[in-house]
């Protein structure tokens, strides 16, 4: 479509390989239009120095100027190299540890490699069969010989006697002479190279068409053209330059200095000097940040950004641009709530819809709407940002129009609208870090009053958010297959179940679970006004069920209610999370309505909690209803049913408070008298290891064994005082509930809060850090009692002892700790696994193929099963089918 | 030492070590049409696999290796004999 690209057609190619070799000399000279001998960079009147690293010959790059070389205006002149001759050879940074390899395995006097002339001829045959098939190894083999020439100290071929070389990097070669080490200045060094013969040089890996060794030391540095290093021009009128730009007037003032110190016969160490300077500027304009250099900076000391500079790290050309790009038609902000919505929308603030444009092609049918959008312009949602008239191929914008009227008239058929986004256009949704394809996920529009996109509750497990501030991102898809495709492979509705585990990854969490257990809990009988207002929020348009009780006033239970939306047919049985310690049970017989009955879609018994409708809760109620129902029968029964479990909360009131967690005198009293005994025992064992008596466990120190005897006693007394403190609960207790249905929290948490925190440990063990023989000052030294090794007897409503903060600070922080470390290892190890797993896909055929058709698996994970179609991993489940039979027999 | 015979026996005996078979060539011309590929495609395995060596298989060869698979019950994978 011509509004979409203007690349020309026959402007395609594609890259075969990239070669990289190093510029000759003569290649730099040739391509260098202007030489740079002057440090000035404008005159006193502003144009540009001619020879300075500002000349014309660089290229145009001012509006309406014309090169010089080339004679086109800026935007067709590609900018022109220049050169520097230098006054002297300089070494190029990088090569060091190369040319060091080349001059030490080389003859110093004939340059030819330190081994007998068969030897070389021999060794150069076997390198070049050896780099046909296995180049990385021909790179070893180089090494090798390279290692063998350079322990000779003879030359084989003119008899010169070779000295050590030392090299110090980033630039320093000295040669150990008896008389002592000598520098190797980089003319010296260049000549050295000049001896190399091509012949030779091949075996130490070395391509002397690409690379000839002396090239490795500049006589001549090519300037890049003017586009490369544009200069900024700031209101004011100054001018502020490149940085690359900056460093090469430095070369080009040190390539002076030493320049008329040499035509000046100035003393030996002056001209040692500024050469020294000339290689390490150059050394610094290649990278800026090389070891051992002094580094090139602004006045402000803010270092410059050399060529190294510009490509290397996170923000550098690689990374930066290459790899990361920057895309127009996306929003970025911070999200919130908004339970009202449904689970495969996105509310969209006006603001951004506004901003947000997608391409319509109008036809007879929408032509209407589209007349519409373009009568409202570009500050009213739902307006126009733009419209293409085809005919006469002219793009008009319409924030500089003023006749919207007379716009929406001309629109024929075939214009191209670019319209605000409304709602039910289909956007996609992303939240970083992607971990996984749930982090993308396409969702519709609802243009919203406010600044925040919005979020259905339920959304949050897949992308993990939270509203304590996250932002996310939104990408507006604007191609018709990429709408589709969007829409078909990437709605929330068809990410329900988890690819990794066939289990739903979206589902009730939280508040939804307490909710749906006080709704479908036995106790819960609910009056009509209740109904009323339940079924209102689940959208409900059916007749009222009967009532379960009539007199005195008809009673709805809550089971009914879940049951009008429950499918036809639906048949399911299961425990419940509720289902263990006191009130587990196995079967339909079941007392404390614990074991979940679903018949033909009416729940007959259980309540419905973690184990029906929660998250990651494979071969759940929600999971059935989502595989043999659809996506969208689930979709309808997230929006809908768990809005009811919310209402249910609002009209029952839902909070803990001290009260939750309080136990009486009475569990109090047992609870301090178990601790007493435990204590006792573990003096006892503390008693018994010191006389030598304590049992030992085999294959342990006595030590090994008196800790571990204590953590295990320990970890018995918490359970037991956490059993107690429960067992002394009301099975209505708030905190309570949330436990047990696995809304939040476990018992763990209740014993904390309600009996006693425990033992706390550090790296698996009691605590035994902090001073010599003993964990704080108010221990005696070598105390092995509990409390001095971080069991906390407190707990969290009474409140803990200042000894007691103290070890639960030390344990807690350890999990602090765990968490960054770990966050950042597993993000490296995945980015790792992606990298080399991107390219395969399951192809038609079954088979996993790499990106060149390799067979990879013959069948993917060798039964061709999709997980995310599965019962929790399981292709076939019998016990389902026979479920499922039990329907057609009633 | 162990003679040749008997350490056959016991790679080929080994619980680890699969089912391996070197097809012929018609059931070796089966296999890439079903599969539609070229014999490069396959996976490889090394002449001087220890495998190899026992079925005396040359580079070319496509071997059949049955495997017990804990999601498939038996698997089928076809590698194609390399010289190195």
């Amino acid at each position: 479509m011509s509004y979409t690209s203007n690349y020309k057609e026959n402007e395609k190619y594609l890259i075969d390989r990239i070669h990289f070799s190093l510029l000759s000399p003569i290649e730099i000279r040739k391509m260098a239009k202007v030489t740079v001998i002057r440090p000035e960079i404008y005159e006193a009147d502003g144009s540009p120095v001619s020879g300075g690293v500002r000349d014309p010959h660089f290229g145009a790059i001012e509006p309406g100027e014309r090169c010089p070389v080339c004679g086109n205006t800026r935007e067709d002149c590609p900018g022109h190299f220049g050169k520097i001759d230098l006054a002297r050879p300089v070494l190029l940074p990088h090569l060091g540890d190369k040319i060091d390899v080349i001059l030490q395995s080389t003859c110093r006097n004939c340059g030819r490699i330190l081994l007998p002339d068969e030897k070389i001829a021999y060794l150069t045959n076997i390198y070049e069969k050896l780099k046909e098939k296995w180049p990385i190894l021909a790179e070893t083999f180089s090494d090798e010989i390279a290692k063998q020439a350079s322990s000779v100290s003879e030359c084989p071929h003119c008899g010169y006697k070779q000295f050590k070389l030392k090299f110090t990097k980033p630039f320093n070669f000295y040669e150990v002479r008896p008389e002592g080490e000598i520098r190797l200045t980089p003319s010296e060094i260049r000549e050295r190279l000049e001896r190399v013969q091509d012949k030779d040089i091949k075996v130490l890996g070395v391509d002397p068409k690409a690379a000839r060794p002396e090239w490795m030391v500049l006589t001549v540095l090519p300037v890049p053209p003017l586009s490369v290093r544009p200069s900024i021009t700031m209101e004011n009128g100054l001018r502020a330059e490149d940085d690359l730009t900056h460093a090469l007037v430095e070369i080009v003032r040190q390539n002076e200095r030493l320049k008329n110190f040499l035509s000046s016969n100035a003393p030996e160490s002056m001209v040692e000097e500024a050469w020294q300077t000339l290689q390490n500027v150059i050394a610094a304009y290649i990278d800026n940040e090389l070891p051992n250099i002094y580094q090139l900076s602004h006045r402000g000391r803010k270092q410059l950004k050399t060529i190294a500079q510009r490509l290397k790290g996170k923000e550098g050309r690689l990374r930066g641009n290459l790899n990361g790009k920057r895309v127009n038609f996306s929003a970025r902000t911070v999200i919130s709530p908004d339970p009202y919505i449904s689970i495969d929308e996105v509310g969209v603030p006006e603001e951004i819809a506004k901003i947000l444009t997608l391409p319509i092609v109008v036809t007879s049918y929408n032509i209407e709407d589209a007349r519409k959008f373009v009568l409202n312009g570009p500050y009213n949602w739902p307006g126009a940002m733009f419209v293409y008239k085809t005919k006469q191929n002219v793009k008009i914008d319409l924030r500089y129009q003023r006749n919207y009227r007379q716009l929406a008239e001309s629109l024929e058929i075939g214009d191209v609208v670019e319209r605000h986004l409304i709602n039910g256009d289909i956007v996609l949704f992303n939240r970083q870090p992607s971990l996984h394809r749930m982090s993308i996920m396409a969702h519709k529009v609802r243009v919203m009053p406010g600044r925040t996109f919005r979020l259905n509750l339920l959304d949050c497990a897949p992308y993990n958010a939270d509203f304590d501030g996250d932002e996310m991102n939104l990408h507006v898809p604007r191609l018709e297959e990429a709408r589709a495709e969007a829409q078909e492979l990437m709605l929330v509705e068809n990410q329900i179940l988890s690819p990794r585990y066939g289990g739903p990854l979206i589902g009730g969490r939280q508040d939804y679970i307490s909710g749906s257990y006080l709704l479908t809990v036995k106790t819960t009988l609910l009056t009509k006004d209740e109904v009323s207002l339940l079924l209102a929020a689940a959208n409900y348009k059916g007749k009222m069920p009967e009532p379960a009780i009539i007199k005195p006033e008809p009673l709805w239970t809550g089971k009914q209610l879940i049951s009008l939306f429950l499918p036809q047919g639906l048949n399911f049985e299961g425990r419940a999370k509720i289902n263990a310690g006191e009130l587990k049970c196995d079967n339909e017989k079941c007392f404390f309505d614990s074991y979940d009955i679903i018949s033909n879609g009416k729940l007959l018994m259980g309540v419905f909690d973690k184990n029906a409708i929660g998250a990651e809760q494979p071969e759940n109620v929600l999971h059935y209803i989502t595989l043999e129902y659809g996506s969208e029968k689930a979709r309808e029964f997230l929006d809908n049913v768990f809005r009811m479990f919310i209402r249910m909360l609002e009209i029952k009131g839902f909070s803990i408070s001290l009260k939750e967690v309080e136990i009486p005198n009475e569990a109090k009293n047992k609870i301090s008298n178990m601790v007493e005994q435990a204590k006792n025992e573990i003096q006892q064992f503390i008693n018994d290891y010191k006389e030598g008596n304590l049992e030992v466990i085999p294959g342990r120190t006595p030590e090994e064994s008196l800790e571990l005897k204590i953590i295990q006693r320990l970890q018995k007394l918490r359970d037991d005082a956490g059993k107690l403190a429960i067992s002394y609960m009301d099975p209505f207790n708030n905190a309570f509930i949330m436990a047990r249905t696995g809304a939040r929290g476990s018992d763990i948490n209740i014993t904390q809060m309600a009996a006693m925190l425990g033992q706390q440990t550090v790296r698996g063990k009691r605590i035994s850090r902090g001073f010599r023989t003993r964990t704080l000052p108010q221990f005696k030294p070598g105390d092995l009692s509990p409390e001095a090794r971080g069991f906390i007897i407190g707990n969290f409503r009474v409140g803990l002892k200042p000894y007691e903060v103290f070890f639960h600070a030390a344990g807690g922080r350890e999990g602090l700790v765990d968490t960054a470390v770990k966050t950042s290892q597993s993000g490296y190890m995945q980015r790792r696994l992606i990298n080399a797993l991107q390219d395969l896909y399951v192809a038609y055929d079954g088979t996993v193929r790499d990106s060149v058709e390799n067979i990879v698996q013959f069948k993917y994970g060798e039964d061709g099963v999709d997980p995310m179609l599965t019962y929790h991993g399981k292709a076939v489940n019998i016990d389902r089918i026979i479920e499922k039979a039990k329907v057609n027999e009633k | 030492m162990p003679s040749k015979v008997k350490e056959e026996e016991k790679i080929l005996g080994h619980y680890l070590v699969p089912k391996h078979r070197i097809l012929s060539l018609e059931e070796s011309i089966e296999v890439l049409k079903t599969l539609g590929v070229r014999p490069w495609q396959l996976p490889r395995i090394s002449i001087n696999d220890p495998i190899v060596r026992i079925l005396n298989g040359k580079p070319g060869d496509i071997i059949e290796i049955e495997r017990d698979s804990p999601t498939a019950g038996k698997y089928k994978a076809y590698r194609v004999v390399v010289s190195y």
